[in-house]
């Protein structure tokens, strides 16, 4: 018996939400009398890899050769490891979407996404958000083994240096996809990885006027969102959609501007730890779920709140 | 081209959630149903599919009769036929067996679901799919050409995007991209009268096992209120997330 995790890995470098799974693991494992063995997929540096270790991986297989986006193969391979695993953790990333379920089929293992809460007990019962987060399920598995995928920034690291050893896998195998290129906004910071993300709404009344969000963001080295009408009608990129229906977000804080706070808007950020709202309407229904606002004028606030910044960080 | 559009029937995005049967049963009462918005991005670019290069879509829900309302608007924008698995979803398993079995039984060129549903949030569908069927998967799928026999293919990674090629038939996991916004469609008159005479057939699931079971809900800590600042003395605010807050 053991606990299986994921280390997802981008161009060579785990992140943060990698380390949280390997957490998520390591508490598990101890709750369960047992130890983490992670799997890495990609070309990943024994340096890279050792660091799994300090979050409580007692070993790491690492497979250089696997594509991550060839599910096929990935999930051939995981389950191949998973024999004698009765929990196996991902962190909730696009690809883990991919690779899970297919675990899941070939395991005859349940397959619980984001999970915000650890197992009391062997019959594994968590907690996960439901309804875009605007509910927590307590959900409990039936089957011998159980996926769990973890909503990323719900739990947190854990640093628990053990030794740990790593095994490299010769495993070659090529599903049915042809890879052809990525493009990456580099220097970005990612959504849903970000400690802070500041985003704006129609208050910004133009594309041109989204420079001092930038700055904002660039001063507390946050990641730029928007809310749905300002993807809709093209004032920034889909990718920075936040809410029910774009990107969710758990950050540490949020911040969020010129945006009135929409059911729908709100679904989809509210399990973010801080919430500011700055907006010049006070009957906004952002200020019911925010923790400090500010009612004024974005293009007033939002500089002053840029100069503050830089006092404070020097 | 044969395009099998998996859809879900959800609450409407502006919808206030609550439970009822002591916390464990989704209170359906006043809700207004909608097609889950990411299944009406597949829908809508599977029609435009059809409207340049022919062929037919059919939609699959699984669900007892109160989800036929939302089939019928499927039916209204442009889909061909329906099919109505008449079993209330125990979890994503069940659902993704269900729809696998029917696959199996029918042939398609290319299975689009949405990437997640906005009620219950599993994201398992379509990757199950892909596993009980042996085809192909693309999840998070934001860009999609027919080029032959093959799908030019653009999925969203963390950061950034990526491109793929693969062979038909395949499964997707769609969202917005597949189709803009505004290119969504609205029934028209005509759609929504073609809509009552278009076939929408019930079968009966073939399985009732699951993996997971609920066991309750409930509704995320209400914050404790908001704690205003001036908008002259943004300094306080920093003040407030440094000290208070400890964010910054």
């Amino acid at each position: 018996m053991s606990v299986l995790v994921y280390a997802e890995s981008w161009g060579g470098n785990f992140r943060k939400s990698t380390f949280e799974a390997v957490s998520y693991a390591s508490e598990t494992a101890k709750m369960l009398s047992t130890n983490v063995v992670a799997v890495s997929l990609e070309d990943v540096s024994e340096k890279e890899l050792l660091k799994l270790g300090s979050y409580g991986a007692s070993k790491v297989v690492s497979i250089p050769s696997l594509n991550k986006g060839d599910s096929q193969s990935a999930s051939k391979i995981i389950a191949e490891l998973s024999l004698d695993a009765c929990v196996i953790v991902f962190s909730g990333t696009h690809t883990s979407r991919m690779i899970a379920p297919r675990l899941s089929v070939k395991l005859s293992a349940a397959c619980i996404a984001n999970v915000i809460s650890l197992t009391k007990s062997s019959e594994i019962t968590v907690k996960r958000k439901s309804f875009s987060t605007k509910a927590i399920e307590t959900v409990k598995s039936n089957t011998e083994k159980t996926i769990l995928s973890i909503s990323p920034n719900s739990f947190g690291l854990k640093e628990n240096q053990i030794d740990c050893t790593i095994e490299r896998s010769d495993f070659s195998e090529e599903g049915d996809l042809l890879f052809e290129g990525q493009e990456t906004a580099s220097g970005k910071i990612s959504i849903s990885e970000a400690e802070i993300v500041v985003s704006a709404g129609r208050g910004l009344k133009g594309p041109e006027n989204w420079g001092m969000i930038e700055e904002l963001a660039d001063v507390l080295g946050a990641a730029t969102a928007c809310s749905k009408p300002v993807s809709d009608i093209g004032w920034r990129p889909h990718s920075e959609h936040v809410g029910q229906t774009g990107k969710p977000v758990t950050a540490d804080l949020y911040i969020a501007i010129g945006i009135s706070g929409a059911i729908q808007h709100l679904a989809g950020v509210n399990s973010s730890k801080i919430m500011v709202a700055i907006n010049t309407d006070p009957e906004a229904p952002f200020f019911k779920a925010a923790d400090y606002g500010i009612i004024g004028d974005a293009f007033e606030v939002v500089p002053k709140f840029i100069e503050e910044i830089k006092n404070f960080k020097n | 081209m044969n395009i099998l559009v998996c859809i879900s029937s959800v609450p409407d995005t502006t919808s206030k959630i609550n439970f009822t049967d002591n916390n464990t049963k989704f209170d359906n009462n006043g809700i207004q149903f909608v097609i889950n918005p990411y299944d009406e991005f597949g829908l809508t670019k599977s029609i435009m599919i059809k409207e340049s290069i022919g062929g037919k879509v059919t939609v699959i829900t699984v669900g007892d009769v109160s989800v036929e309302p939302v089939m019928r608007k499927a039916l209204a924008i442009g889909a061909d036929d329906a099919v109505r698995v008449n079993m209330n979803p125990h979890d994503s398993f069940s659902v993704a067996f269900e729809i696998s079995e029917y696959i199996k039984q029918n042939s398609f060129d290319l299975i689009i679901a949405g990437r997640e549903s906005i009620d219950y949030n599993g994201g398992a569908v379509p990757g199950m799919i892909s596993e009980m069927t042996n085809l192909p998967l693309v999840n998070a799928c934001i860009g999609l050409e027919i080029e032959g026999n093959s799908v030019k293919l653009v999925r969203e990674i963390d950061g950034g995007k990526e491109m793929i090629t693969s062979p038909l038939p395949m499964v997707i996991g769609g969202q917005k991209g597949l189709v803009l916004e505004n290119e969504l469609r609205i029934p028209n008159m005509r759609g929504i009268m073609q809509s009552r005479t278009k076939p929408l057939s019930v079968i009966e699931p073939v399985s009732s096992s699951k993996y997971s079971t609920s066991v309750s809900f409930a509704k995320p800590e209400e914050k404790a209120g908001c704690k205003f600042v001036d908008a002259s003395n943004v300094s306080e605010l920093v003040h407030l997330l440094h000290n208070e807050a400890k964010v910054i």
